[in-house]
């Protein structure tokens, strides 16, 4: 044990017990950050922002919201929206940034894709990001039934009616998810636990876990550079801030984040105070009822392109149902963002993808499908739409067969270091 | 400058999709109607003159207060909420107000004919007659006699302004609740069910769920936006309408004007933010670049 | 030492084991802790008098918060002897009003005597055999019992029996 001193002063009072200091450098004055980066490397910091901010607003919600469905319509629509002071703000607040929080998401994911941050020693931080992004999902689901308006119903019953599409135990696996024969008082009650406190919990732990896995391989740069980070550490401490290729996290990397943050935030109190319906859907204030379909139903904006996967097969193949393979790639469409460090067989070459020409048109195509998937998994299912989702669906798949072919060429090339043809 | 480029073509994907799942899609799902005639033109007009003097015997004679009152000039309805909602479905309402928020062209033309001036000939036939009897007239020129009734109901109307709420409970209440405001249906919900086929909804956050310019064409003629519904044309004034809508905003989106109001200082106080962090930015960057 | 380290191993291996065996136990107890409640699981039973009934007039109850809708058939609409159900000499088609494939409610639409589910484009006909989109079946038929002309829902008579093999 260390010898405890009469303290200097309050700080070095502190860093007898609790190291403060050594503490300080570790996770921000000496945690090094690659120099060569762009805005793009600020959506951590501003999901995390985003999180905070959905957790200060939760809070607030839930002193007066009341998880009963006779109560819960009222307790968000009437007692929150018109009585609580700034009760409508905390309620805007927090759907509105549950929303923008998936397109920060998606951002983040496709830099991730784009700079090849996924591989080579960075598998673990692209496979709690991919969790991160499962449990976000989940807490998004689950909380989008609480209001227990129209929308939060029948989104509840459809979902929770794919898990009927599983051989066997559908069925009762469906009721034993909802606690009874339809969405009911008891669905309510357990996905309010999950929503405000099991998941959160697990989001927490995976958090942290993603921001340690970081610690070990680094955090990717611009043009996908190796060094020697001690080295540049050394430089940057000795003096050379200009000739080192790192920063330190804080204040340097912090400070562009916040002003990325600042930017953020402004676009987000616009679409708090002014533009929210894209967020807060409009039939979910009229109040659930079972015996009444809404004339459309469609999941929130960020879950589009893996129901339009979903639905997108809309006959049936070969004496298998429409709906069977619909769910089977629903499933896949689910789990193959995880296991794309896996499927990129091109292993050792971390690089932009517009330096891999055959990476790079993936990429694209793969983003370009996923908004086709997202703008026709909201348009009704009829005619030409059901064509162009199916289209898109079989075009998802295909992409995600193609990657680990043209990964492997890629890696046969022997052209990492350009000119390749 | 390359961070310029990205955030170009970070803005373009994101405006794609948002224009994609936002407009496009509700273009597609809610095709748009033609905006709300208040002149009722598919009624024809009744050019006559109405006299309020003759329309007030005419009114009587006519028979109007053996269901209908008229409490503003002492004319108590004949029947209690309960036996009225029994005996017609729904609660006919009291015309103390009706010449000052129904437009008059309606009014002459639901006096003739309600079922098709309430546009509900798909549910009232010969067989299921509407509760409200046509005025056939009283052996005289018939759109003379209801000029004159219509006249009558104009000049009893009330001079001072009505307020939203007054307004709404006249022309909804019957049917509607709106319960965050503690109005309840006058109608009695077992027969406003048998009557209607379905409790109509209640009203508090239809502002929320429907928005304004949804309301104002439904309201005008429901069967534009929700063809075979059961709900009438209701026939109010353009003034009048925008009366209802307004008490329904002040219900269900009680909050805006705070909402609107705080939304130019949190984004004034973001702007602020946002020029210092780049100041605050500049200056740490200018040691390491 | 070899001995002490097997006794070790014993005792540590008996202890990891019955605490596994705990924890599987207690995740059996969580299990249940979700299950349906007696009082939602005791089946509702509800009769249905058809008597008053119009032909073509489609009726719709809830039965164990499901929707059912009982339609009485007319002389124009195709009979299906594999799912018609008679009660009194009358025909009457008798389904769980729940597509089949995500569980939207279809509406009833006389003029073409379809049910269209408004959520994916599934249409069913008059006897609730899907023709069309999505759907992977007929809508199901509830178990129910004919006595006289009235309709019990929530038990198996055998004439449900008859319309629905037993499931394997």
């Amino acid at each position: 044990m260390a010898e405890i001193r009469k303290a200097t002063g309050f700080i070095d009072w502190l860093d007898q017990r609790l190291a403060v200091n050594k503490f300080i450098k570790v996770m921000m004055t000496e945690y090094w950050i690659p120099k060569n980066i762009n805005f793009l490397w600020a959506m951590g910091v501003v999901l995390m922002v985003l999180f905070m901010v959905l957790i200060v607003s939760g809070i607030f919600l839930l002193m007066y919201y009341k998880p009963d469905i006779k109560l819960a319509f009222d307790s968000v629509n009437y007692t929150i929206m018109q009585e609580v002071e700034y009760g409508w703000l905390w309620r805007h607040i927090h759907g509105v940034s549950a929303s923008v929080i998936f397109l920060v998401i998606y951002i983040h994911m496709f830099t991730g894709i784009y700079y090849g941050s996924y591989k080579k020693g960075r598998e673990i931080i692209w496979l709690t990001g991919m969790a991160l992004f499962g449990m976000f999902s989940a807490e998004a689901f689950s909380g989008y039934m609480l209001p227990w308006g129209q929308m939060s119903y029948w989104a509840a019953q459809v979902i929770t009616n794919l898990f009927g599409g599983i051989p066997f135990i559908g069925e009762s696996l469906v009721v034993w998810i909802r606690g009874d024969f339809l969405v009911a008082d008891a669905t309510l009650t357990r996905f309010f636990m999950l929503h405000v406190l099991l998941l959160p919990l697990v989001i927490l732990l995976l958090i942290a876990v993603h921001f340690y896995s970081l610690r070990v391989p680094h955090v990717n740069n611009q043009e996908s550079e190796e060094f020697d980070f001690e080295d540049e550490a050394k430089k940057y401490l000795t003096g050379q801030k200009v000739e080192s290729k790192v920063v330190p996290f804080w204040p340097v990397f912090l400070s562009k984040d916040f002003f990325v943050v600042g930017v953020a935030l402004t676009i987000f109190f616009y679409l708090v105070c002014f533009h929210y319906d894209f967020a807060m859907d409009p039939i979910n204030f009229e109040p659930a009822n079972n015996m009444k379909t809404p004339a459309h139903i469609y999941p929130e904006w960020y879950f589009l392109w893996s129901y339009e996967v979903l639905r997108g097969f809309f006959f049936d193949i070969g004496g298998v149902a429409a709906m069977d393979i619909g769910l089977a790639a629903f499933g896949f469409a689910n789990v193959i963002f995880m296991l794309l460090p896996f499927l990129d067989r091109n292993t050792d070459h971390v690089a932009p993808a517009h330096k891999r020409p055959l990476f790079f048109v993936w990429f694209w195509l793969l983003l370009i499908d996923m908004i086709v998937l997202t703008v026709y998994g909201k348009l009704p299912p009829t005619g030409n739409n059901a064509w162009v989702g199916f289209g898109a669906t079989i075009t998802f798949l295909v992409l995600f067969i193609l990657l680990p072919i043209i990964t492997k060429m890629e890696a046969n090339c022997k052209c990492n270091t350009g000119g390749c043809k | 400058m390359r961070e310029l480029k990205i955030l170009a073509v970070v803005i373009f994907f994101t405006a794609v999709v948002y224009w994609g799942v936002e407009p496009f899609a509700h273009s597609q799902m809610h095709p748009h109607v033609a905006p709300a005639d208040f002149a009722f033109k598919d009624l024809g007009v009744n050019s006559k003159k109405g006299d309020a003097a003759k329309g007030a015997e005419t009114f009587m004679s006519a028979g109007c207060i053996g269901c209908h009152g008229v409490s503003s000039q002492g004319m108590a309805a004949p029947m209690d909420h309960a036996s009225a909602s029994a005996s017609f479905g729904v609660v006919p309402p009291d015309l103390s107000t009706a010449g000052a928020i129904y437009d008059k062209n309606f009014l002459a033309a639901l006096i003739k004919d309600p079922t098709k001036a309430l546009k509900v000939e798909h549910k009232f036939n010969e067989s299921r007659p509407h509760p409200m009897i046509a005025f056939f007239g009283l052996g005289g020129d018939i759109d003379q006699e209801i000029a004159d009734i219509v006249a009558y109901l104009q000049s009893i109307a009330p001079v001072t302004p009505m307020s939203d709420k007054q307004v709404f409970a006249d022309a909804c209440q019957r049917c509607h609740d709106i319960k965050y405001d503690k109005l309840m249906s006058t109608t009695d919900k077992e027969a406003l069910k048998a009557y209607m086929g379905t409790v109509p909804p209640d009203l508090s956050m239809m502002i929320r769920s429907k928005g304004t310019e949804y309301l104002t064409t439904f309201i005008n003629n429901p069967q534009k936006q929700l063809v075979g519904t059961s709900m009438p044309r209701v026939g109010l004034s353009e003034k009048a309408q925008n009366q209802v809508i307004a008490y329904m905003e002040k219900v269900g989106d009680s909050k805006k004007a705070e909402r609107e109001d705080l939304g130019y200082k949190l984004i004034g106080y973001m702007v602020l933010f946002t020029l210092l962090a780049y100041a605050w930015k500049v200056k740490i960057w200018r040691e390491v670049h | 030492m070899a001995v002490e380290t097997s006794r070790r191993d014993f005792i540590g291996m008996a202890f990891g084991g019955f605490a596994a065996a705990g924890g599987v136990i207690a995740l059996g107890a969580m299990k249940k802790t979700w299950d349906p409640l007696p009082s939602v699981q005791s089946a509702g039973f509800i009769t249905v008098d058809l008597s008053s009934m119009k032909e073509g007039e489609v009726q719709t109850i809830q039965w164990r918060g499901k929707p059912i809708f009982i339609l009485k058939k007319s002389a124009d609409m195709p009979k299906n002897e594999k799912r018609d159900v008679i009660a009194a000499g009358n025909t009457y088609a008798v389904m769980i009003g729940l597509c089949t494939h995500l569980g939207c409610i279809p509406t009833w639409a006389p003029a073409t005597k379809q049910f269209k589910c408004a959520c994916h484009g599934g249409q069913f006909d008059a006897s609730g055999v899907n023709t069309f989109g999505p759907p992977p079946r007929p809508m199901d038929i509830p178990p129910f019992k004919i006595d006289g002309a009235k309709l019990v829902l929530g038990e198996e008579g055998p004439e449900y029996k008859k319309l629905v093999p037993k499931k394997a």
